[in-house]
């Protein structure tokens, strides 16, 4: 169960070449600046671009030499980034287009769909009386109830100011954890691949510079693109235990536990962990007399160049766990930070997401 | 007031010139809306020529088209010739003479807006239909026409009351034959010539009152859209 792409496409000032072999299931995020061409990739295997390559998903191929398949025959659900509801139907006719058409029936009921996207009361509404988040929301509606074989989601989310996102990204989170069908996801945001993906494919200047499970692939300080601020780690970990007093929560990863703030995540559930590289300072012995409350000991790999000379970006091995710090390098030259050399690493803060 | 046959043969105009308006219209949707659709899609080298003869009507003077077509239809002309072997006889002095000159003349007003509502469509929701499993086919039918309505109305008021206004091609290609190609232009013409100015003037006065009424129409339901 996989998807392989390959597209080469040559316009005046840009070109896409690219050779992907993209898991069958999950959430596979295309992550880049504006221009890097993930959206033009992600219209290629949507057959919107004509690209020479080929494409097979899942065992069906859509286009090789020889072979195109026009979008309209290819089994795939697209969200677009503005939506692109059917400004002449209501809800309920925008959500109806796409089930008559669809070549079989869902393996999740219609109605599930509408429920998981709280769409009740606006199916009598037409698209002009939605909100942006509320069109977004109808839009995916009407991708799933196509039954699709794959969904394309070309940044969802792009449109929406922070408070719509924060509405949308739950919704989001339930259809990666249900759908039992791959996602292909086009992001430019970093909060998005760290609560969404799970494998990360890195594209800049038309190619696809990293790929891989995204915590491997986030962790990477080697990558061409830098994160900036957004540089850090992400992991899976599960609730131990919650504290009732202090109203934290105790979570335990490959390579120890975290105390986190406690969003009333159940015990035994798991979890998304964030940990931003900026959060993260060392230290070449443990201190108990500072106020952060998870101290780990860690083994440095290596370091690389920030884009300003005064930084650098350590990676860490915490057990089987990735971690990246981000320090100056005056502290790194202080802490004689050389590789396999042994640390404590203090983490001054800890996201849960997803 | 006029005397009775007089008025039978107003009457007759009026009647003829809606059936002549209404057939034109009914054609030119049928064949407009293809070459509307071609030529706000189309990224051809022949899309400025083509868009150039549709607008010809618009700045040539209707006696030009109404010679030419004369001409073409005339028992020497392709297009009589070819009629006059299919059995059709010849154009010119019918009402099918009638209805194919008022095609051409009446093209632009027809063909433009809804080229132009096709062009506001863009690529966007048919996009968004295809990856929704609608073939092209399916996809212009139930997304870029519903959306184009708004251009369809105009170009149908105003193919239908630019119908009724023609006089020039009218004369070259139909002459004047009472209920076969006497249209109310025409007619009033007659009774002016006559110096039936009453009669006149119930005409006159009618197409100054259709007109207004069908530019209030357009306006009003087109401001109303545009809200």
């Amino acid at each position: 169960m996989s998807i392989a792409a390959q597209f080469k496409l040559a316009w005046p000032g840009f070109s896409l070449d690219v050779d992907l072999d993209l898991p069958g299931r999950g959430v596979t995020v295309l992550f880049g600046q504006s221009g890097c061409g993930k959206t033009t990739l992600l219209r290629c295997i949507a057959g919107l671009e004509r690209g020479a390559g080929r494409l097979a998903v899942n065992g069906e191929t859509w286009q090789d030499a020889g072979v195109f398949l026009p979008t309209h025959r290819r089994r795939l659900g697209y969200v677009f980034q503005d939506a692109r509801l059917f400004a002449h139907l209501d809800v309920a006719r925008n959500l109806d287009y796409a089930r008559r058409r669809a070549a079989s029936g869902n393996s999740r009921g219609d109605a599930a769909i509408v429920e998981l996207l709280g769409l009740g009361p606006l199916l009598e509404r037409l698209p002009e009386r939605l909100s942006g988040g509320e069109q977004q929301r109808v839009a995916i509606a009407r991708a799933l109830l196509s039954a699709p074989r794959l969904l394309l989601l070309d940044e969802p989310l792009a449109a929406l100011d922070h408070a719509r996102k924060q509405e949308i990204l739950p919704y989001l989170e339930r259809l990666r954890d249900e759908l039992d069908i791959p996602v292909i996801y086009v992001s430019h945001a970093a909060d998005e691949v760290a609560r969404l993906a799970d494998h990360l494919v890195v594209m800049d200047g038309g190619r696809a510079v990293a790929q891989g499970p995204l915590a491997e692939t986030l962790a990477r300080i080697d990558l061409p693109i830098r994160l900036g601020e957004d540089a850090g780690a992400v992991f899976a970990a599960v609730v131990a235990e919650r504290d009732a007093e202090w109203h934290l929560a105790r979570v335990e990863f490959d390579g120890g536990e975290l105390w986190v703030r406690d969003s009333g995540v159940a015990v035994g559930r798991q979890v998304r962990v964030r940990i931003l590289a900026r959060d993260v300072s060392l230290a070449n012995s443990r201190h108990d007399d500072v106020s952060i409350m998870n101290l780990l000991p860690a083994t440095v790999l290596a370091h690389a160049a920030e884009d300003h000379p005064s930084a650098i970006l350590v990676q860490l091995r915490v057990g089987g766990t990735k971690l990246l710090a981000r320090l100056t390098r005056r502290s790194a030259q202080r802490l004689d930070l050389a590789p396999g050399r042994e640390v404590w690493v203090q983490i001054k803060a800890v996201a849960l997401i997803g | 007031m006029p005397s009775l046959p007089n008025l039978t043969a107003d009457l007759g105009a009026v009647w003829l010139t809606f059936r002549l308006a209404t057939v034109t219209t009914v054609l030119l949707l049928l064949i407009g809306t293809p070459i509307a659709w071609w030529l706000a899609r189309t990224r051809s080298w022949w899309k400025g020529p083509v868009g150039a003869v549709v607008a010809l009507p618009i700045v040539l003077p209707p006696t030009v088209i109404g010679f030419y077509l004369l001409l073409l239809m005339g028992p020497d002309g392709a297009v009589g010739r070819f009629t006059a072997w299919a059995g059709i006889g010849l154009l010119p002095f019918t009402f099918w003479g009638l209805v194919v000159a008022s095609v051409f003349y009446s093209m632009p007003f027809v063909v433009q807006p809804i080229q132009n509502a096709f062009e506001a469509i863009g690529e966007r929701p048919l996009e968004a239909a295809a990856t929704l499993r609608a073939a092209p086919l399916d996809a212009f039918f139930s997304v870029a026409l519903p959306l184009a309505k708004p251009g369809f109305l105009t170009a149908t008021i105003l193919g239908f009351a630019h119908t009724v206004g023609e006089f020039g091609v009218v004369l070259m290609i139909g002459g004047n034959i009472p209920d076969k190609t006497r249209v109310v232009s025409v007619q009033i013409y007659d009774h002016v010539e006559a110096l039936e100015y009453a009669q006149a003037h119930w005409l006159a006065g009618g197409m100054v009152v259709f007109s207004f009424l069908v530019l209030l129409a357009l306006y009003t339901l087109t401001g109303r859209k545009a809200r």
